[in-house]
């Protein structure tokens, strides 16, 4: 091995040391939010993220390893917003700052996401800002839990707050927490939430000026450089490695939840030396639906799929530094307010998967076949025997994909995120509604050498008089695919049942308030993961197992 | 049991070593052996380890004892093959999980149930979560699918339905069906074991506890068959995850609750050493070949977590002494990635083929070798007695070229780094369940067990902020002093689920008040001598709306029944405690309660650890060259069985004894205290 260049004073050993306490800052910010949340999207999904970011530019310096993986990339922006709304409005930054803002065509998401930015000052100095974000149960809007498949406005999706000062300079303005407490129907749940994330800026403060108090600001900021330039060099050699060229790939979404027509994501994706190009000319313009993402959005779920394809490289934005991503003003991937986002995790599931299939050529050894590509958010809305209102809101579970060491992971979480699904006994006991199957889904994973992982079937009885059925769901047309020769794994399909007559969406995988009455059932059968290398190649031992333990119903 | 019979024995049986701890109650002596474990027969060397010490078997009162056969099975998927029988439409609940994954980045995790799909059968019934009967048990059902699972060659099954928390009737009407057609005692009913909400977690607890009945219970079995005809007549007790002892027909129905039995009995070890010592608030440190492992003891109480998973999807809820392991040990790897930072572990050499320096192949240099390049650790007198020497020039050379000359470093330098960057690691462990939990370090110390801990406590005392560290007189052996020390435990949990306002506390407490009686009539039964006892009742709890509840301690006397207000105020102390204020107005919920009943066993006086003057030793041994601050200094070399209650060592300087050796830091000052713990501190 070549020796590595000298670090001026900066050692390897103390970069090592500082690595990790600067990590266990975030993740312990991450944890405070977790425990001390209201919302189950938050409390037990993990829909939030904290992290350090650059003062300049609000580049991502550390991040939290628990949170959400797709806020990682996205963060960056969202203080990148409230560094340009200082510029715009010719002010600076002050000492116990809090801008707290949900818009997500500069800080990047939907709506539901709210950002909470604060300055961290040393000696005078900006240093660096400290962000969180959080998934908040209900932000307004046209829809409980705000996943409006119907939305062609953000309007209809929930309140849009821009950049605004929740604290001034130490000063709290309650006028902010009681706007948004009105447009919420869940203001009690907010509140805790908003005070939650609050906790978890004043933790990271306090854990940065300990650290700083022991190494020093000059030596902590050189680390962060040495950081990012060491997941840059990572990120240059592990591309360095691949063969050059270009690899051509399309992608589809079902509809936009507006208009029954597919939405096309193409990525040209280059390897030229050490750089990395990808490259979204001829994907779809915007769309009426809510399938659309802002720019911010799209990059950061560019960074999630490199993320899983080069686990090693340290979670800062010297990741993208030898990438570069190129993605036209006018397709659905790039819009700007009002366009609906709402389903933004759809599309970004679905730029993931292109890139997994693109990569795989590239890099066989390091391919993952694409995962269910799905979050199926399902809405289930009424009242109780009591009169008390309940919203039953869940994201839902599928296969991993195949992949060079074995057979997809069953059932697992999608790639942006690391969220838990709710046992069913903690549903039944909160909710008017009993599961009556809750299985894998046999004969849903691609085939291939390595199998895609199964999806699975979800069925639920409604308990209560009535009740109103949404689903945001996605790959009930377009499977998820295998990669080198696999097979793509089984459709999404969703159905319920009106007084003993099974019917299906209008748009396959969208569904507006459907009504259900007491006894009425509605089930969910998720896509499997695709499979990896030609099925020809897959050992007979294999098969025989996924016959005897009814993976695969049929002989093969 | 014959009048002479007053010898307590604990006996903690790890993966390398067997420990004994053998206490004569008549005497007040104690003395200490360890002794190879043999690997698969693991009652071989619990008789050779009492031999060692006792001859004559017939003279022990009790034997306790801290046992692996459980974890080793679950890490080593060697338990039973297993049926599950389970409501119609969940038989997947146990390979489902809670849709999670290994890994935050990276998509290629697996998962293999210990349960494979064909030996999950269901069978028709149904309980909604009110504890209506909505489907009554198919009771030819469930005869059919053991006589499937029994053709399929299955030695245990576990039972488990939805909802049974919530009304057991089905689920126990399956489980006496189930009883008197299964041909062996293995089977395992997850109300029995867990009644407690969350489908996954009861069904893989009650799923790992069927798994490993039949080898911890043959274990145990040959155990008390092979002590019975050495002429032991006394008790055998055998400690769970949570520190407590009980039966051996306890831990053979109930293996599940015994997975972290060993490493538990250290931890309560260090709470009363320390407690002794007078310091009741420590953190442990157990450096073993692969892993670290800490626990905080705040007040003198261990922290608690209610639940653990043994590998990846395999979880046990049940609760436990909170054990936080890292993959950092003696036997970590050490090397330079290709960014250019130096990286220890999670890749270990363990202890076979172990560090460089033990010559039996591995060539990539570990942390033990550090130790060793460092002067840190004698290579002439490897702790465990299984090697002569250690190879010191070969540690050196594997440093030299994985480390070093990547990094431009000479071997000492590179081998300082690696001790540094292991010290790192640890101390973030210890910043996890400190700092984290907002416990203030500067109030604690921290308390080295196990072989290699000793060798990092003073440099973590300073990295973590730390008031000091105690260095136990026997750390090897902690665990199996441990046993001795350990009180007797009878654990409750159920789901109740409701908001505080609509639980009736006068049926609640009388039903709790049943509940305490039997745990009371399970301890009179265990034949075993309590000092005392002590009932804690608790709840889980949490403000409607959130899914984190709050352990809270409820205010329970036998002659006053609990109430709301009570139930309210204990809550809102242990929300304040936990978050720093309270929520007014909002409405309490109460999850679940528990229950446990404990026989306090006698104490023994610690004071028996402490060193009998030696006349004419002195504790001179030599000096060694160790690695200080960046070069070689000549250091001395100490005897630690010959130091005095009393005595002071200045550091730099290094304590040897037979099973550990202690590095006292340029800026520490060690004292022996009365108890015979070294207490380190900052040099004054």
């Amino acid at each position: 091995m070549t020796p590595v260049a000298p670090l001026d004073d900066l050692d390897p050993v103390t970069l090592a040391v500082l690595q990790g306490r600067l990590e266990q800052i975030a993740d312990e910010m991450d944890a405070t939010l977790f425990r001390s949340a209201f919302n189950p999207i938050i409390a037990e999904a993990h829909d939030a993220s904290h992290g350090l970011y650059d003062a300049r530019t609000g580049d991502t310096l550390v991040q939290g390893k628990s949170g959400l993986p797709v806020f990682v990339g996205a963060m960056a922006f969202a203080v990148r917003a409230v560094i340009d709304t200082h510029q715009r409005d010719g002010t600076t930054p002050q000492p116990g700052d809090v801008h707290i803002f949900n818009d997500p065509y500069d800080g990047g998401t939907h709506l539901s996401d709210f950002k909470l930015v604060r300055p961290y000052f040393r000696d005078g100095a900006l240093f660096c800002w400290l962000a969180s974000v959080g998934h908040w149960h209900d932000v307004g809007g046209a829809v409980p839990g705000n996943y409006n498949p119907a939305a062609t406005e953000c309007f209809q999706e929930g309140m849009v707050i821009p950049p605004v000062r929740l604290i001034a300079a130490g000063v709290l303005n309650g006028d902010i927490i009681r706007i948004l407490q009105a447009n919420s129907r869940l203001p009690g749940s907010l509140y805790g939430d908003l005070n939650g994330q609050l906790n978890a800026l004043d933790l990271g403060v306090r854990r940065l000026d300990d650290l700083l108090d022991h190494y020093g600001p000059a030596l902590v900021r050189r680390a962060m450089d040495r950081l990012r330039l060491r997941a840059a060099t990572l990120m240059r050699d592990s591309i360095e490695a691949l063969p050059d060229g270009t690899e051509h790939v399309a992608d589809y979404l079902d509809n936009d939840g507006i208009q029954d027509q597919p939405l096309t994501i193409r990525l040209a994706v280059t390897v030229a030396g050490d750089r990395l190009t990808l490259d979204f000319t001829g994907t779809d313009a915007a769309c009426l639906g809510p399938v659309n993402i802002a720019r911010s959005t799209a990059i950061a779920a560019c960074y999630v799929a490199l993320k899983h394809l080069f686990p090693d490289v340290p979670a800062n934005a010297g990741v993208l530094d030898p990438v570069e991503i190129l993605i036209p003003e006018t397709s659905f991937l790039s819009v700007r307010a009002p366009k609906p986002v709402g389903g933004y995790t759809e599309t970004i599931l679905r730029v993931i998967d292109a890139v997994f299939v693109a990569m795989a050529r590239f890099a066989p050894e390091r391919a993952t076949a694409c995962a269910y590509g799905t979050i199926n958010a399902l809405s289930l809305a009424g009242h109780r025997a009591d009169g008390s209102r309940f919203v039953m809101f869940s994201f839902f579970g599928g296969g991993h994909g195949g992949h060079p060491k074995g057979d997809g992971l069953n059932h697992g979480n999608a790639p942006i995120s690391m969220a838990t699904i709710p046992p069913l006994e903690i549903l039944e006991a909160a909710y008017p509604v009993m599961a009556t199957e809750w299985a894998l889904r046999p004969d849903s994973g691609g085939d291939g050498r390595h199998r895609g992982g199964l999806g699975a079937i979800y069925e639920f009885e409604l308990l209560a008089e009535r009740a109103d059925l949404f689903l945001f769901g996605e790959r009930a047309r377009h499977a998820p695919p295998g990669v080198l020769g696999g097979q793509p794994g089984a459709l999404n399909r969703f159905t319920w049942t009106d007084a003993g007559v099974v019917k299906t969406p209008p748009m396959a995988s969208k569904l507006v308030g459907a009504s259900l009455n007491r006894g009425d059932r509605v089930r969910l059968e998720t896509p499997g993961g695709g499979g990896f290398g030609p099925p020809d190649q897959r050992e007979p031992s294999a098969r025989a197992e996924d016959q005897r333990l009814g993976y695969v119903s049929h002989a093969q | 049991m014959s009048k002479q019979a007053s010898l307590v024995i604990g006996v903690d049986v790890g993966g390398t070593f067997t420990d004994v701890f053998c206490l004569d109650e008549a005497t007040g002596r104690a003395s200490i052996a360890k002794v190879p474990s043999v690997r698969g027969d693991q009652a071989t060397g619990f008789l050779a380890g009492i031999r060692a010490e006792v001859d004559d078997l017939g003279r022990v009162a009790t034997i306790v004892h801290g046992t692996t056969v459980g974890t080793n099975a679950l890490l080593e998927r060697k338990g039973a093959r297993t049926g599950l029988i389970t409501t119609a439409g969940f038989r997947d609940v146990l390979e489902m999980r809670r849709r999670d994954r290994p890994t935050t980045w990276g998509l290629w995790g697996q998962f293999v149930p210990i349960i494979p799909r064909d030996l999950r059968l269901e069978v028709a019934e149904r309980t909604l979560a009110d504890g209506t009967i909505r489907t009554a048990v198919d009771l030819d059902g469930v005869r059919a699918a053991a006589a499937t699972l029994l053709a399929a060659g299955c030695e245990a099954v576990a039972l488990v339905f939805i909802n049974a928390y919530a009304n057991p009737a089905n689920e126990q009407a399956a489980a006496a069906a189930l009883r008197a057609v299964w041909p062996t005692p293995h089977v395992s009913v997850s109300t029995d074991i867990l009644p407690e909400i969350r489908e996954f977690e009861r069904t893989s607890t009650t799923a790992l506890n069927a798994y490993l009945q039949p080898p911890v219970g043959s274990y145990l079995t040959q155990l008390t068959t092979r002590l019975g005809a050495s002429g032991f007549a006394g008790e055998v007790l055998i400690v769970q995850s949570n520190g407590g002892v009980t039966t051996v027909p306890t831990a053979s129905a109930v293996p599940v609750r015994t997975a972290l039995s060993g490493p538990a009995a250290g931890v309560i070890a260090c709470a009363e050493i320390a407690r002794a010592a007078g310091f009741p608030n420590v953190i442990t440190c157990d450096m073993g070949g692969t892993s670290f492992d800490v626990s905080l003891i705040a007040d003198g109480v261990a922290a608690e977590a209610p639940q653990t998973a043994i590998d990846f999807g395999l979880v046990v809820r049940s609760p436990m002494i909170e054990i936080t392991t890292i993959g950092a040990g003696g036997g970590s790897i050490a090397r330079v990635d290709r960014g250019g930072l130096l990286q220890i572990g999670p890749e270990s050499a363990g202890s076979d083929p172990g560090p460089v320096a033990y010559g039996r192949g591995n060539d990539r240099p570990t942390v033990t070798d550090a130790n060793l390049v460092l002067g840190r650790i004698n290579a002439e007198r490897p702790i465990g007695g299984a090697l002569t020497r250690l190879d010191v020039e070969a540690a050196e050379r594997a440093i030299a070229r994985h480390v070093g000359e990547p990094l431009g470093l000479s071997p000492a330098e590179a081998a300082a780094a690696i001790v540094r960057v292991a010290n790192a690691r640890m101390a973030g462990a210890i910043r996890l369940i400190s700092i984290e939990r907002g416990h203030d370090p500067k109030r604690f110390l921290a308390l080295a067990f196990g072989g290699g801990g000793s060798l990092h406590i003073g440099a973590l005392v300073t990295e973590v902020g730390l008031a000091g560290a105690l260095v136990p007189r026997f750390p090897g052996v902690t665990s199996a002093l441990g046993c001795v020390l350990a009180d007797m435990r009878q654990d409750h949990v159920h789901t109740i689920n409701r908001l505080v306002g609509q639980v009736d506390f006068a049926a609640l407490s009388a039903s709790t008040a049943a509940l305490i009686a039997d745990k009371q009539a399970a301890l009179d039964r265990a034949g075993v001598a309590f000092a005392g006892r002590r009932v804690e009742v608790s709840a889980d709890l949490s403000y409607l709306g959130q899914t984190h509840t709050v352990a809270t301690p409820l205010p329970w006397q036998p002659d006053q029944p609990l109430t709301q207000a009570g139930v309210e105020a204990a809550f809102a102390s242990a929300y304040r405690t936990a978050y720093g204020r309270v929520l007014e107005g909002l409405a309490v919920r109460l999850l679940n309660l528990r229950i446990a009943v404990i026989g306090v066993r006698p104490k023994l006086d610690l004071a028996v650890l402490a060193p009998a003057p030696v006349a004419g030793r002195t504790p001179q041994l030599g000096e060694r060259r160790l690695f200080v601050a960046g070069s070689y200094r000549t250091v001395p070399v100490l005897d630690r069985a010959a130091l005095p209650v009393g005595a002071l060592v200045e550091g730099p300087a290094i304590l040897e004894q037979s099973d550990t050796t202690i590095v006292v830091e340029a800026a520490h000052t060690a004292r022996v205290d009365p108890f015979g713990n070294l207490i380190m501190t900052a040099r004054a």
